[in-house]
């Protein structure tokens, strides 16, 4: 159904009874055109790009559980594009433009609140890292600010600008960042996908991949029966390695795990997503009043979806050097979302050495904003069998070429990333 | 999380630091780019039991062996891992 101002005065002046589901639960046929495994929102994503960008609509989308109910439902919100790096800097930037035209698109609110992103830096090195960085943006076409302390006063009184160790001197703004609401991504891509005529399939668990005499990849054994495809697309970040072994492939990734939090509702105190430049927390604040905020991943291999006391305890002091009232809001709620932590800190969107299956993973904490651009650069990766123009260096074998896109230039040791 | 080092007893985890997977040996210095590749890049990503080095640094300042589950965060063993840091840089 299409929804609009109309359709929505209807099904009020009739109860809300009326309204149906806004995608089909399929049950699996016995090919398809392509198969994407992972039903999280870049899974999602990629089909609705195959449909509508590509005309390539005999699509299912297999999802172990529900849609959503992995990284996509453990994610902080959080939309930006502020990287530095070649091959980064326009690739975010894309993601962030389809952000800007989701709702149109997918005829569906997707709740994006561009309310603005700013990193707080608290020392001359970091302001000019900062500027830096904003210079990069700017010569890419892309929005950032500089702000003194003055203007970051302005914006934000509450701070606590009498922190000696830690003074805040200013922030690098990005005004287009934001948030967007989570499950809606999913289930607006879910609606629109569904439309063009995208199998979605919940509790079908891949346990295999049927390959023919070459070795190519002509299908899945799932928890519902064995399904024909000609191509397969892996979208499965925080389980990668283990659904590449099933082909045989090891990947330069290892799984950690990342916490996030969320407190009790207070009334409207954040107006953007604020990061302290001095340690690690970032936060925003939910539209149903909770502070939405992080850190750290916690350093080791897991697959646990929970984490431990020592990053709380960090994430918490960072929340506390910058708004030392919060200390008294009581935590609502904290989760721990697997990382496909990659071994330079970049996605991988790019075949595999197996024939007819295609790899989008290593998105280590930064998957969410991602989610319309990497859906589109790997609808047209599996639709045209070549890299995107945008996702040109988020290659497989740019480890054995040393082509890394190291942001925080730390080396092979994800846990450092 | 807590971890019984072999040397101090029972400690918080924030007394460790992670260096990751123990199976990867370094290969020799004659082993060719593909054996470098390996060793550097990819990973078994193991879930399940795993062998993994630690590092004491909030404490006796050693290098641990420890066998860990990475589904369930339940460590099955701690052991000394005596020249681990110097096997890694290849002193």
């Amino acid at each position: 159904m299409k929804y609009s101002i109309f359709s929505l005065a209807r099904a009020a002046l009739s109860g809300h009874k009326n309204w149906q589901r806004t995608w089909r639960d399929a049950t699996p046929k016995d090919r398809y055109d392509v198969v994407i495994i992972g039903g999280g929102g870049h899974g999602l994503a990629t089909a609705w790009f195959l449909a509508s960008e590509h005309g390539i609509r005999n699509v299912a989308v297999l999802e172990k559980g529900w849609i959503g109910s992995g990284n996509a439902g453990r994610n902080t919100t959080i939309i930006r594009s502020n990287y530095g790096l070649p091959g980064n800097t326009a690739f975010y930037e894309l993601s962030m433009k389809l952000w800007e035209r989701m709702e149109q698109d997918l005829n569906y609110n997707t709740m994006v609140s561009q309310r603005g992103v700013i990193n707080l830096y608290h020392s001359d090195a970091q302001r000019d890292a900062y500027a830096r960085r904003g210079n990069t943006m700017r010569i890419n076409g892309i929005d950032a600010e500089l702000l003194d302390l003055a203007a970051v006063k302005k914006m934000m009184p509450f701070l606590n600008f009498a922190n000696a160790r830690f003074p805040v001197q200013g922030g690098l703004l990005q005004r287009r960042g934001g948030t967007a609401r989570h499950d809606a991504v999913v289930w607006g891509y879910a609606h629109a996908a569904s439309a063009l005529g995208v199998d979605i399939i919940q509790n079908c668990e891949v346990s295999g991949f049927v390959r023919d005499a070459n070795g190519k990849v002509t299908g899945v054994e799932t928890s519902r029966g064995r399904i024909g495809a000609s191509k397969v697309g892996m979208a499965v970040a925080g389980s990668s390695s283990r659904v590449a072994s099933m082909a045989g492939l090891r990947l330069p990734i290892e799984s950690h795990v990342l916490q996030a939090f969320v407190s009790e509702a207070i009334k409207p105190l954040l107006p953007n997503v604020m990061t302290f430049g001095a340690g690690h927390f970032y936060v925003s604040q939910s539209d149903k009043g909770g502070l939405v905020f992080g850190g750290d991943i916690d350093g080791y291999n897991s697959y646990a979806q929970r984490g431990n006391m020592p990053v709380m305890e960090d994430v918490c002091e960072g929340g506390m050097a910058l708004m030392p009232m919060i200390g008294r809001v009581r935590l609502l709620r904290q989760w721990g979302g697997v990382m496909d932590m990659s071994m330079d800190g970049t996605p991988i969107i790019d075949k595999t050495p197996v024939d007819g299956l295609y790899l989008n993973a290593g998105w280590c904490y930064g998957g969410f904003k991602a989610t319309p651009g990497s859906g589109f650069v790997f609808a047209h990766l599996l639709a045209r069998d070549e890299s995107h123009e945008e996702a040109a260096r988020f290659r497989l074998d740019r480890f054995r070429r040393g082509a890394i896109i190291d942001e925080k230039g730390v080396g092979a040791q994800p846990n450092l990333h | 999380m807590r971890i019984v080092c072999p040397f101090c007893g029972e400690r918080e985890l924030g007394e460790f630091t992670y260096l990751g997977d123990a199976k990867p040996q370094r290969p020799a210095a004659d082993a060719g780019e593909d054996a470098v590749y390996d060793y550097v890049y990819l990973r078994d990503n193991v879930a399940g039991v795993m062998s993994e080095h630690w590092y004491h640094g909030g404490g006796c300042r050693s290098w641990l062996k420890i066998t860990r589950n990475t589904l369930t965060h339940e460590i099955s063993s701690v052991e000394p891992a005596a020249g681990v840091g110097a096997a890694k840089v290849g002193v």
